[in-house]
């Protein structure tokens, strides 16, 4: 034994004990909050979508506590415990932020830490929001009381970018003999919409290419030049991360014009466009959001939170981007759920349970959501105990080379259509879980 | 199926080699490690990650290209040599496989240092080459592609001319040789394994931009090795020739894979197509199309 | 310095040093009561959630890696796709095969796993080295992208995300984390216990003597392609049960993207920081991967969550953590199970001085 290796050895096991007996502290509870736990991701493959969608959540909660001393006087809190968007992750911060008290809802901003939540919030009795994304067939109230994929399933979403194209073209019946070719994303996000683009072509009568990418979309080559070879009229790219700036670049490398690639949902950010530099003058993506910092609560957030120094994003350049101002609007969601919950159980802390009661009432018209300061920032949403996506519009928005331009309606996806399909995948999944249908009254009445 | 279309199909391949030879430039980075330290240097993608970083965000701040460049390959070489003092030298001797495990955790150091100093925005890289097409008689050629193919025979070059007519050049392809004759005839292996790791750098800044320029400048761009690695075993892990037809090998298989066979698999072939090849060249050719194969001694 | 080029894995170092004062099952049974009867009484949900159940799965694929990479010297970098394909199997044959026991399911799962580890390990008969490690790539993409592409193995479900079902044992439904961590607890147990068996067979010299020289080993009579196959095999189906464990008992649900290179490298990890060729081994390297991360980040938001936001603080994690691997490679060859028998003969020393 040497001096060298008996040090070795004393620091290895003076680590390993630092290791095991190292337990945390947990903060204690105080009259009047509602805490958030976020289990956010600001590392990692996926960190410009985290900083970006967290960034304005947490601006927004600073908002309201800054401006009007919290929900009725009930102060916000939250603490953040980093993913990495690593399902695994997910769930230990899951299980280290549940014991804090009066948790109001889960945001987690990742499909499969959705996923691995869903039996435990609904163990829990508390709220799981996934805005723009999750399980489509979450949509049910009836069998995911406590889940909502707030404002636009990825169902809507493909039946609203067929309704745009269709409005581009002059109407839904012009649609036919058109050829569409869909990009997707080599994942079970990107796989999601394969049979609803199928319904829709079938309905519609254009004709499909549904075209793979393979995880994680660097190469695309072989993919844009079977597109060259059978010259679709509009591509719609749904892709993730790195995929979306090498379809844009790939697309003019082959010559494919590009307003007419339509991007959809998590192909609309900035940071898919910037990186594609010219090629992607002119792309057009959908969204539930516009993105832009002429809206009063931005403006608001930009005064009360950014000027006093007190902003979460590091890049003020990025405030008004559309991860930022996804974030915004999934804090008025949170918040007005909450301001709805307390009309009925009084100005106080509430249980998820009440939040949940929240959520499932949560009806803001188009003026109500400019009373919010947010006209022109998201539309309306209209949630109710058996749908729990609310109907959210959308509406389209070009890149000009620097950023985003609206440059349509607000759009309405067609839900009667989607409804059965969704019924009766939820219908699946309660009848492998062994779920009874949830019913009016038992939504209603879980409360007491 | 209609008929057989020959100028799509010279256009599938010519796209794919040009596709190879981007991978061929992340896959020299790794020879060149491999060849004179036995180490299968995972941490190359992140070392790629951190130079275009660097690069651009000194850009952005409005430090002009060359200088940039100048800037960031000092801190390259100066990241290469510390790699070197702190990281390898301690492990010498070890087995390749705990080599390469530690490759992985400064793989980790070197993706959160690169974020932490310039943040995990996504920036566009503009080199200032147009991304148009040239149509060769209805042959779409990428003008970026041609541009980058270039870049990398350059490259090449200029690592020949070093490797072969400078004095630590020359050292190099003894210690690649033989190490323990290098080092009997008097050879600074030390010497020679930071030249290298320095070169490693080069070969990631330069293989850095051209894919920054490429998919823009962020986290995923570590990811390219996963391309590069089936090159590798292609190729074989010492060879820089290997590496090279590796690259246009694997870029023209797989793509042509992918636009002929895709369809008969679903599609999204390309994932595994290229490992799956490289096993195939393997069980025939085990050290690879130029790899050293090896006597076994008892 | 070529000859590291088939030479991944160092030479033999013998794991039986039994310079104990103890009987040599003294400390596994002592273990095992501990984590039978203690622990289920002590610990909270947080542990079992977070920290026992994943350190359990963990652990056991740590040990069927080990089979392969410690004793039998054969590199994989393909560990996450048998876990896969264990999980997938898994809720497949129990979804499909009306009346089949849960421990069927798993038994089926496993050798799925196993006939897939088998099919990507017949490379090892030519290649070596790091040719193989990167060639068992192949097995980690193609299961993945098979397993997104047909969604039958999800059943068909849109997000192609499985949820695991109740599990029955005996007529007996296990629920809650407690009952889940006994029910993975007992899994592991078994197959470590046969794990243990078999490396002290002579199937387990036989592995070692492939991997110290294969010519020797050949030429000793060791029939070498049967013995890496074998290891394969073995291998895989001890991962496949793990995947079973990390989709069943710990995240109750699974998605392909779950089982990526980044986990393969983890159990990598795990058993070189562990230490190669120890079955013990396996569980140290497990629970330092599955707590040190915790305890940095908790260490970190805890003392310096007021001076720097988030973001710094996880990317400092990284750093420390990236190095601290360094750190741990450098000063301990041979893993933590050396440095435990180091600490147990240092103790042993100073209680006789005494």
């Amino acid at each position: 034994m040497t001096i060298f290796s008996k040090f070795r050895t004393a620091t290895l096991a003076a680590g390993l004990a630092f290791t095991v007996g190292f337990t945390a502290s947990m903060p204690a509870a105080h009259a009047d909050e509602q805490y958030f736990p976020l289990q956010s991701y600001r590392v990692g493959p996926y960190a410009a979508g985290g900083t970006g969608f967290f960034g304005g959540f947490i601006d927004y909660l600073n908002l309201i506590n800054t401006r009007d001393g919290g929900v009725n006087g009930v102060k916000l809190t939250w603490s953040e415990a980093e993913t990495q968007y690593e399902v695994e992750r997910g769930v230990e911060a899951y299980e280290r932020l549940k014991s804090n008290p009066n948790v109001a809802a889960w945001n987690p901003l990742s499909v499969g830490i959705a996923y691995a939540m869903i039996d435990r919030i609904t163990a829990d009795k508390v709220p799981l929001i996934t805005i723009n994304h999750g399980r489509t067939d979450s949509t049910d109230g009836r069998v995911f009381p406590y889940v909502f994929p707030l404002l636009l399933n990825p169902y809507s979403e493909t039946s609203g970018i067929v309704n745009y194209i269709a409005g581009k073209e002059g109407g839904l019946e012009k649609l036919k003999g058109k050829k569409i070719a869909v990009l997707y994303h080599g994942s079970p996000y990107g796989k999601e919409t394969i049979p609803i683009y199928e319904l829709l072509a079938q309905k519609y009568g254009f004709e499909l290419q549904q075209i793979e990418v393979p995880h994680p979309g660097n190469e695309q080559q072989s993919q844009w030049l079977t597109i060259r070879r059978s010259k679709p009229d509009y591509v719609v790219l749904r892709g993730w991360g790195v995929m979306n700036p090498v379809a844009l670049k790939t697309a003019a490398k082959t010559g494919f014009p590009v307003d007419h690639i339509i991007g959809n949902v998590w192909s609309n950010s900035e940071e898919d466009a910037i990186p594609a530099g010219a090629a992607a003058k002119g792309y057009t993506a959908i969204t539930t959001q516009a993105s832009g910092t002429e809206y009063p609560v931005v403006q608001e957030i930009v005064k009360t939170v950014y000027d006093a120094g007190k902003g979460n994003l590091d890049d003020k350049k990025r405030i008004g981007s559309v991860y930022h101002n996804l974030g915004i609007v999934n804090g008025i969601l949170n918040v007005e759920a909450i301001r709805i919950a307390q009309a009925k159980f009084g100005n106080r802390t509430l249980t998820g349970d009440e939040v949940r009661w929240g959520f499932e009432h949560l009806q803001l018209d188009p003026a109500r959501v400019e009373a919010l300061g947010a006209k022109g920032l998201f539309h309306s949403i209209n949630v109710t105990w058996d749908n729990h996506e609310g109907n959210g519009y959308v509406t389209f928005q070009q890149w000009d080379g620097a950023k985003w331009k609206v440059v349509s309606d607000w759009i309405a996806p067609d839900w009667a259509l989607l409804r059965p399909i969704i019924e009766k995948s939820s219908q699946a999944y309660a009848a492998e879980k062994g779920i009874k249908l949830r019913t009016a009254e038992e939504a209603e009445a879980a409360l007491n | 199926m209609e008929g057989f279309d020959g100028l799509f199909f010279l256009e599938v391949l010519v796209g794919g080699l040009l596709s190879g030879v981007m991978y061929s430039l992340v896959a020299i980075g790794f020879v060149l490690i491999y060849k004179t330290s036995g180490v299968l240097n995972f941490a190359q993608g992140a070392m790629l990650l951190f130079a275009a970083l660097t690069f651009v965000s000194l850009t952005e701040r409005g430090i002009s290209f060359p200088l940039a460049f100048a800037i960031t390959f000092a801190i390259m070489v100066v990241l290469g040599i510390t790699i070197e003092r702190t990281v390898l030298r301690p492990l010498t001797n070890r087995p390749p496989i705990t080599l390469f495990m530690a490759t992985l955790g400064l793989s980790y150091v070197i993706e959160g240092a690169a974020q932490l100093i310039w943040g995990t925005q996504v920036h566009g890289l503009d080199l200032g080459i147009e991304d148009v097409p040239f149509d060769v008689s209805g042959v779409f050629i990428s003008q970026f592609d041609l541009f980058a193919a270039a870049v990398a025979a350059t490259l090449v070059a200029v690592l020949s001319v070093f490797f072969r007519y400078t004095r630590i050049g020359l050292g190099f392809r003894a210690v690649a040789d033989d190490p323990f004759a290098a080092l009997a005839v008097g050879l600074r292996l030390p010497v020679i394994w930071a030249t290298v790791w320095a070169a490693a750098g080069l070969v990631a800044l330069v293989a850095g931009l051209l894919w920054g320029a490429r998919v823009g400048v962020q986290f995923s761009l570590s990811l390219v090795v996963l391309k590069a690695l089936p090159v590798l075993v292609l190729g074989g892990f010492d060879s820089i020739p290997g590496a090279i037809v590796g690259g246009l090998l694997i870029g023209a298989a797989e793509k042509l894979a992918e636009v002929y066979l895709g369809d008969y698999f679903g599609g999204g072939i390309e994932s595994w197509f290229a490992y799956v090849l490289a096993l195939v060249v393997l069980l025939v050719r085990p050290a690879g199309l130029f790899g050293q194969k090896r006597v076994e001694r008892v | 310095m070529t000859a590291f080029a088939t030479d991944l894995i160092p030479g033999s170092r013998p794991e039986t040093r039994l310079s104990r004062s103890l009987p040599g099952w003294a400390l596994p049974v002592t273990t095992l009561a501990v984590a039978y009867l203690a622990v289920p009484l002590l610990a909270t949900n947080y542990l079992f959630e977070a920290i026992l159940l994943p350190f359990l799965a963990l652990s056991l694929a740590g040990v069927g890696l080990n089979i392969l990479t410690g004793y039998a010297g054969q590199v994989s970098l393909g560990s996450a796709a048998f876990m896969a394909v264990g999980a997938y199997a898994a809720y497949n044959f129990n979804l499909r095969v009306e009346g089949l026991p849960l421990i069927g399911s798993i038994v089926l799962a496993g050798l799925s796993a196993a006939a897939i580890g088998l099919a990507f390990g017949l490379p090892s008969l030519r290649l070596k080295g790091f040719y193989l490690a990167v060639s068992t790539l192949a097995a980690q993409f193609f299961v993945q992208w098979a397993l997104t592409k047909f969604s039958w193995f999800s059943n068909d479900s849109a997000s192609g995300v499985i949820d695991a079902p109740p599990l029955h044992v005996a007529g007996l439904t296990v629920e809650g984390p407690v009952g889940r961590y006994l029910f993975a607890l007992t899994v592991v147990t078994v197959l470590t216990f046969l794990s243990y068996r078999l490396v002290i067979s002579q199937t387990g010299r036989n592995f070692i003597a492939v991997r110290d020289n294969e010519t020797a080993a050949r030429i000793i009579g060791v029939p070498v392609l049967k013995t890496k196959l074998l290891a394969f095999a073995v291998s895989s189906f001890i991962i496949g049960v793990a995947g079973v464990l990390w989709a069943f008992a710990y995240l109750r649900t699974v998605e392909p993207a779950g089982f990526n290179l980044d986990r393969s490298f983890q159990i990598l990890f795990i058993v070189i920081i562990g230490g190669l060729a120890t079955i013990r081994g396996a569980f140290f390297g497990a629970a330092l991967i599955v707590a040190f991360p915790l305890v940095l980040s908790r260490f970190g938001s805890f003392v310096l969550g007021d001076v720097f936001d988030s973001g710094v603080l996880d990317m400092s994690q990284r750093i420390v953590l990236g190095a601290l691997i360094i750190l741990f490679l450098v000063l301990e060859p041979d893993g933590l199970a050396a440095l435990a028998d180091r600490l147990r003969r240092r103790i042993g020393t100073v209680l006789r001085r005494r």
